[in-house]
């Protein structure tokens, strides 16, 4: 297993001045971090973040939120320190003409969308235009990390993102946010969502797809049993206890989302939840039957 | 520099028994608070400072945004019950300089022309105070920086250096800041060896200074490295927890 190096701003990596990468910055012909992060060596020299705040990229793809009207535009929030502007025309038809009195019809405050980053300027103007699936349905989860912690999520060549999508038979979508659209049977995406923010706050350690793997099989595991032990034993392992609300929500978009808005209270949630899983995972099962 | 007649130094000792080139005991933990983006709470002896980062994020009103870079704001504050006497609460004359002085000590090391038009926001608390709290704000916002994942070209660290009873000692207590004779907090790049921050109270000679200088550089270098030890920790202790929590999913599996 490899381990990860951590580094600290200000330490010495090398004097190999034309492999510096990201994450590090050059002078007096030595290349040093400007991040506290993991070392990655492999063919440039980085330091891999991590934390930090999103800034925008042209090309980026995005989950954004309209917050604001602003004619011509809708302002969007990103999750990022700026803000990104989506013109109108992105959602007009051929030769249609949207007033401004009518924009909330086409996208209303709090409304979901996907879009690409069309432009940053200088002065960190961001505009976007949206992808041709563009809306994330109320209904859906949205769970929100640190975009640092993308590129583990997606792992190696798509590994980790590939047994996410295939174990649990869910929908995912990750945009360079930090933001995870997902969708599919609501205890399907209950566990992804558990996994999801298990990468998240272990993105720095090894093994970690071996534990992932586990924990969705574990999932796949008790659902067989419920479907074995039918309804009557279902009921009986369920009665008598209090099953949080944690699996029966995630209907209303924004519920689910204040769930998640806060990684934090995720994290309380996803350490206690070793425990009561069983019980949750028992809930899914009584509906399976 | 106050008042005469109390005696600071005896048989080679301080009143706290520390040497003359002594720190305090020092505590550091990294990302104590889950709200903000990266925070440190740094104990140097009796002092108790947290200091918490937020940013780069959205700054207004908007004429005070720079194009060109992030501005950051610091704050240094005291909490009433930090001192003997309760302090009365909000910024005074005192807070409002040290967090001056503080923000420029930092600025040197942030690499701000990545967050154009932001803020990065630092507050520092101090929980108790004992003589040093503004170095240990200092210390403890640049772990905390770090700990937000903004770019910076180093740590910078600070110490506080001074004169008692006719010697130069490291690391003034409030006892010997109040009666001794002068007291000198540094804040230093220790890998250039630069200095961003150094104010005096009190008098010393030319050669009084670089001798003191001499001693903050050594007790800088020593502070560096548990900030940096503190940073580190942070992740390898989460690998430990996930380790027990891997055995806690391993009984799961057996039930």
């Amino acid at each position: 297993m490899e381990m990860y190096k951590i580094v600290v701003p200000g330490d010495f990596l090398s004097r190999d001045v034309k492999r510096a990468g990201e994450g590090t910055y050059v002078e007096d012909g030595c290349v040093y971090a400007h991040l506290y992060g993991i070392l990655d060596e492999k063919d440039e020299i980085k330091v891999v973040a991590l934390s930090g705040k999103y800034v925008p990229r042209r090309g980026d793809v995005v989950i954004g939120r309209i917050v604001d009207f602003s004619f011509p535009y809708w302002v969007v929030d990103i999750a990022s320190p700026y803000k990104a502007l989506l013109h109108v025309a992105e959602v007009a038809e051929e030769g249609e003409r949207i007033e401004m009195s009518r924009m909330h019809e086409y996208l209303d405050i709090d409304d979901l969308i996907v879009a690409k980053v069309k432009s940053v300027d200088a002065s960190m103007r961001v505009e976007l235009s949206l992808m041709k699936e563009f809306r994330v349905r109320r209904g859906d989860r949205l769970i929100e990390i640190s975009h640092t912690k993308i590129p583990r999520i997606i792992g190696r060549h798509g590994s980790m993102i590939k047994m996410l999508k295939e174990r649990s038979g869910c929908f995912i979508f990750i945009a360079k946010n930090g933001r995870i659209w997902i969708k599919g049977r609501e205890d399907a995406v209950d566990v992804v969502s558990e996994a999801i923010l298990m990468i998240a706050n272990e993105a720095h350690t090894s093994g970690l797809t071996d534990r992932v793997a586990r924990m969705l099989d574990t999932f796949r595991f008790q659902r067989r049993i419920f479907r074995k032990q039918g309804a009557a034993g279902v009921k009986e392992r369920t009665e008598g206890r209090e099953v949080g609300g944690y699996g029966s929500v995630g209907s209303d978009m924004r519920e689910s989302e204040s769930k998640s808005e806060s990684e934090s209270e995720n994290e309380s949630k996803s350490e206690c939840e070793s425990e009561s899983g069983s019980g949750r995972v028992g809930e899914g099962g009584e509906r399976l039957v | 520099m106050k008042k005469k007649g109390v005696q600071l130094i005896k048989d080679g000792r301080r009143i706290d028994g520390r040497a003359f080139d002594e720190l305090r005991p020092i505590r550091i933990e990294v990302g104590v608070l889950k709200r903000a983006d990266g925070s440190c709470y740094f104990e140097l002896g009796e002092n108790k400072v947290i200091a918490a980062v937020y940013g780069p994020r959205e700054l207004h009103p908007r004429h005070i945004q720079d194009a060109k870079r992030a501005i950051i704001q610091y704050r240094y504050n005291m909490a009433p019950f930090s001192v003997d006497e309760r302090k009365r609460p909000g910024p005074d004359r005192r807070s409002i300089e040290i967090s001056k002085v503080s923000r420029e000590a930092l600025e040197p090391v942030i690499m701000t022309e990545f967050y154009p038009r932001t803020t990065i926001d630092v507050f520092v608390e101090v929980l108790q105070s004992d003589a040093g709290t503004r170095t240990a704000g200092i210390n403890a916002a640049s772990v905390a920086l770090a700990d937000a994942g903004i770019p910076m070209r180093d740590l910078v660290t600070s110490v506080a250096v001074g004169k008692v009873d006719g010697e130069i000692v490291l690391d003034l207590n409030a006892y010997e800041d109040n009666y001794g004779e002068a007291d000198m907090p540094i804040a230093m790049i220790v890998r250039k060896n630069k200095i961003t921050m150094m104010q005096m109270d009190g008098k010393m000679t030319k050669d009084e200074i670089k001798k003191a200088l001499k001693l903050a550089k050594k007790a800088c270098e020593k502070i560096y490295q548990l900030q940096r030890e503190a940073l580190i920790a942070k992740y390898s202790e989460e690998i430990e927890r996930e380790e027990q929590s891997d055995e806690q999913s391993a009984q799961w599996l057996k039930v």
